[in-house]
């Protein structure tokens, strides 16, 4: 036995480990969220477009819902609107909009503008609820069961290659139900 | 235009790179010197289109050119010039970009320092430095090309991570890297050597001040990290044993232990299988390193955009490389023989220490580092490794380590006579210990059993380094600048193990809610906050709060901590406030706005933090004052190849 050999052994020990790791990495992109398979944290604020009444995860138990993080300063939400507007076309799942750290007038004339994909958005001025959320950057989508519970998660701008892979076929067992 | 001019070059690198490893490895091989001639155009060739590909870049930054993805997503019109021009390299594809621009004047640094080298040796050197900067141009290409463009363009850019935009930062990275890829050097060298089985001392000469200078460079590149994460992660921490940390540490601790052993083969003609190992693993370890934090597969605080395609790349280039050299070393080593023998005391044993003591503390970094994956490998759930693994066990290599110095210094080549040094030895350490408890004791009245223990070593470490370098001066003699260096680079290990002892022992940290016109003490001083004020900057707005610190009723400064929003990220950034008074860093930070006027506040007396850095830069500076040595400018040529050469060089 070559003990200059040894070297080599132990790095190809270490390079099966790396591999392991680097396999498991891709369900580490979507693990990412500590909120995943937890109920999604409580909220009640006021809804942009009728100050009066309030947007709340009571009154969302029972449904499913997309949950969608956005703001009129951010670029990728601009990119993103348009897969927005489709998904609200495709009427499958209801979705919440939850303006961060915004400004009323300014994401007004933007829902006006380019058109409004949201059947409610929720007014987040100082930006506790996204942290409750645990939002790292605008965009983020979360998918929220009837139970309340958020089964996916997404970071970035939705596109639809997300929405046919990953959202989609976990609506899939209650379309069919419906139908 | 630029874009595409930029990805073009980068394109003909690429091919220049490939040329260069293939005529380096091959040419020598085949004995063709036509191959060998068209070495160094290629090599000039490269480091041309790199540059131009770097500088493509950067003006597109400077034209704020948003259609370009990579500048789309890490700048913005308001942001700063200086920051425009970092930006360059503040996320992964950019910083890819800048190592291979620091690989490639590496390159045509050695290819001017090889002209008095055998032209075949010195092409294999080259040809293993073009093979690395192939796969690092190739892994760019394909994974991660910061020139891909943005259909349509982006009105404005997504800005440059806010934590990132400040001057620390900004100068980290290109020192840093120089650091890491410097070690590159001593892997080409040493992968040259066992190509052509030249494995006599020479090869360790020749890589010696590279590798110092190397070393002196990822001092300084860690030390500014951890500036930067003392003052700007608004924690106060300067060290967290983070991912992304121990991956610059790891090959800190192999550079230091390789340092030492090839003085060992230079000297001696010792050691010579195990410095060509430590060379390896040095680089190794940097390119694991790499890996690490960009393939995703250890997540960290403060690591890039992680992608696990660009894992499965860099693993196989890793297989590649590594195990590459790591098989050219199993075949190899085999034929070294030391004929020369050493005796326990002799230096030789004391820099053997040293090697073991340093690959055991690399080792015991490294096992922390990946315990978390290897846990998740094996499923055995998710754990985290913190400080409470890695301090202990990091001191019980180190301590040993600084106590087996200050007598190394003193000690023989070959043989073990410490007799006529055991006074000088026995002296300097009573007086360090006296020292140590004096300070210690004097000025803090308490302290933990390490704090004396760790002062001591510190202590005797400047003393007995000092004896012999101020009895030669005494009497006449010259000190070569390798003596003068290394003497330095110790001091500075000193200064560390003080400063690091004192802020470990005494440091005073407080989390208070104030309100305007409140005050509280700690740590002697007396601080009063009186509110907070708006502020705006180029690209952010915040409040600015104001502390005023007092000591016994006397003014000792004003401190004006910041809480920054910025605008495009929306990301609140706390800019902590930090004073020096009399040895003391005060540091404030401010927490959460309570409401009414009032905030939480961080406050923390460190005693001697400034002196971490600094002694970082004092063991650089030893580190580059040693790579000047007139002895590795001068040396001699030897072009008769020697398997298992016996050593008769003396003890200098």
């Amino acid at each position: 036995m070559n003990r200059f050999a040894l070297p080599v052994g132990v790095f190809g020990l270490l390079v099966v480990v790396l591999a392991i790791g680097i396999k498991h990495s891709p369900n580490k992109g979507t693990i990412m969220s500590p909120l995943l398979g937890k109920p999604a944290p409580q909220f009640s604020l006021p809804n942009l477009t009728d100050p009066a009444r309030v947007v709340s995860s009571a009154g969302l138990k029972g449904r499913w819902y997309l949950f969608n993080v956005w703001g009129t300063w951010c670029g990728e939400c601009r990119a993103e609107h348009e897969m927005l507007l489709e998904v609200r076309r495709a009427a499958v799942v209801p979705l919440v909009g939850l303006d961060w750290k915004d400004d009323d007038a300014q994401a007004l004339s933007w829902l006006a503008q380019l058109g409004n994909p949201y059947d409610a958005v929720a007014v987040d001025r100082s930006g506790r609820t996204a942290i409750d959320w645990g939002v790292y950057g605008a965009p983020e989508t979360f998918l929220v069961n009837p139970q309340g519970i958020v089964v996916f998660k997404h970071v970035g701008a939705l596109t639809p290659d997300v929405w046919t892979r990953d959202i989609l076929p976990r609506l899939a067992p209650r379309a069919a139900a419906k139908s | 235009m630029l874009p595409e001019l930029g990805h073009f070059a980068l394109i003909l690198a690429l091919l220049l790179a490939g040329l260069q490893a293939f005529f380096g490895i091959a040419g020598p091989m085949l004995g063709r010197d036509r191959w060998i001639a068209a070495v160094t155009p290629a090599v000039a060739g490269q480091f041309v289109m790199i540059a131009t590909a770097v500088g493509c870049l950067v003006a597109s930054f400077v034209a704020n050119d948003f259609s370009v993805l990579y500048i789309a997503e890490n700048s913005n019109s308001a942001l700063p010039m200086f920051y425009r021009v970092t930006a360059m390299w503040g996320a992964h594809e950019g910083s890819l970009l800048l190592w291979i621009l620091l690989l490639a004047a590496w390159t045509v640094a050695v290819t001017i320092g090889a002209s008095r080298l055998p032209p075949r040796f010195a092409a294999r050197v080259l040809g293993v430095l073009g093979l690395i900067s192939f796969g690092f141009l190739l892994f760019t290409l394909a994974t991660s090309n910061p020139f891909l463009r943005l259909d349509p363009a982006a009105p404005d850019g997504h800005d440059l991570n806010p934590i990132l935009q400040d001057p620390a930062l900004a100068i980290h990275p290109p020192i840093l890297y120089t650091g890491y890829v410097g070690f590159a050097v001593a892997f080409a060298f040493a992968c040259a050597a066992m190509l052509e089985g030249r494995l006599d001392q020479t090869w360790a000469r020749w890589t010696r001040p590279w590798t110092t200078a190397a070393w002196a460079f990822l001092t300084c590149g860690i030390a500014l990290g951890s500036f930067w994460a003392y003052y700007e992660l608004g924690w106060g921490g300067f060290w967290f044993w983070d991912p992304v940390e121990n991956a610059s540490f790891m090959p800190w601790l192999m550079g230091t232990a390789l340092v030492h052993s090839l003085a060992v083969t230079d000297k001696r003609g010792l050691f010579k299988s195990w410095t060509l190992l430590l060379a390896i693993l040095a680089f190794s370890l940097s390119m694991l390193g790499t890996f690490l934090v960009r393939s995703g597969v250890l997540v960290s605080v403060h690591s890039f955009a992680a992608d696990p395609s660009r894992g499965i790349f860099i693993l196989a280039f890793l297989i590649i490389m590594i195990g590459g050299a790591l098989s050219l070393y199993a075949w190899r080593a085999p034929q070294l023989k030391s004929t020369a023998g050493f005796e326990l005391g002799s230096r030789e044993s004391f820099l053997l220490f040293n090697n073991v003591l340093l690959v055991i503390a690399a080792t015991t970094v490294f096992a922390g580092t990946l315990a978390p994956l290897i846990s998740d490998a094996l499923k055995l759930g998710t754990v985290s490794v913190g400080p409470p693994y890695f301090n202990p066990t990091f001191m019980l290599s180190m301590l040993p380590l600084l106590a087996l110095l200050s007598v190394g210094i003193h000690s023989n080549w070959k043989r073990g006579r410490l007799k006529d040094k055991q006074r000088t030895l026995l002296y300097t350490l009573i007086a360090a210990a006296v020292l140590a408890c004096g300070l210690v004791y004097g000025i803090y009245s308490h302290g933990r059993v390490l704090t004396p223990v760790g002062a001591t070593l510190a202590l005797w470490i400047v003393l007995a380094s000092l004896v012999d370098p101020i009895d030669r001066w005494r009497r006449g003699l010259s000190l070569s600048r390798a003596v003068i260096g290394m003497t330095i680079a110790h001091l500075g290990l000193a200064t560390a193990v003080i400063a690091l002892t004192t802020v470990q022992s005494f440091t005073t940290e407080r989390d208070v809610a104030l309100a305007p016109g409140a005050s509280t003490s700690a740590g002697g001083y007396e601080f009063r906050f009186d509110g907070v004020r708006p502020l705006e900057g180029p690209n952010y707005d915040g409040v600015g709060g104001t502390i005023v610190v007092t000591r016994q009723g006397a003014p000792v400064t004003v401190l004006t901590p910041e809480k920054r929003q910025y605008w495009v990220q929306r990301q609140a950034i706390t800019q902590t406030s930090i004073k020096m008074h009399h040895g003391n860093n005060l540091l404030v930070a401010l927490g959460e706005d309570l409401g009414g006027g009032r905030w939480s506040v961080r406050i923390q007396i460190r005693p001697l933090v400034s002196l971490i850095w600094l002694a970082a830069l004092i063991m650089a500076i030893g580190g580059a004052t040693a790579a000047s040595d007139r002895r590795y400018r001068t040396a001699k040529v030897a072009e008769a190849p020697a398997l298992g050469a016996t050593a008769r060089d003396g003890a200098a």
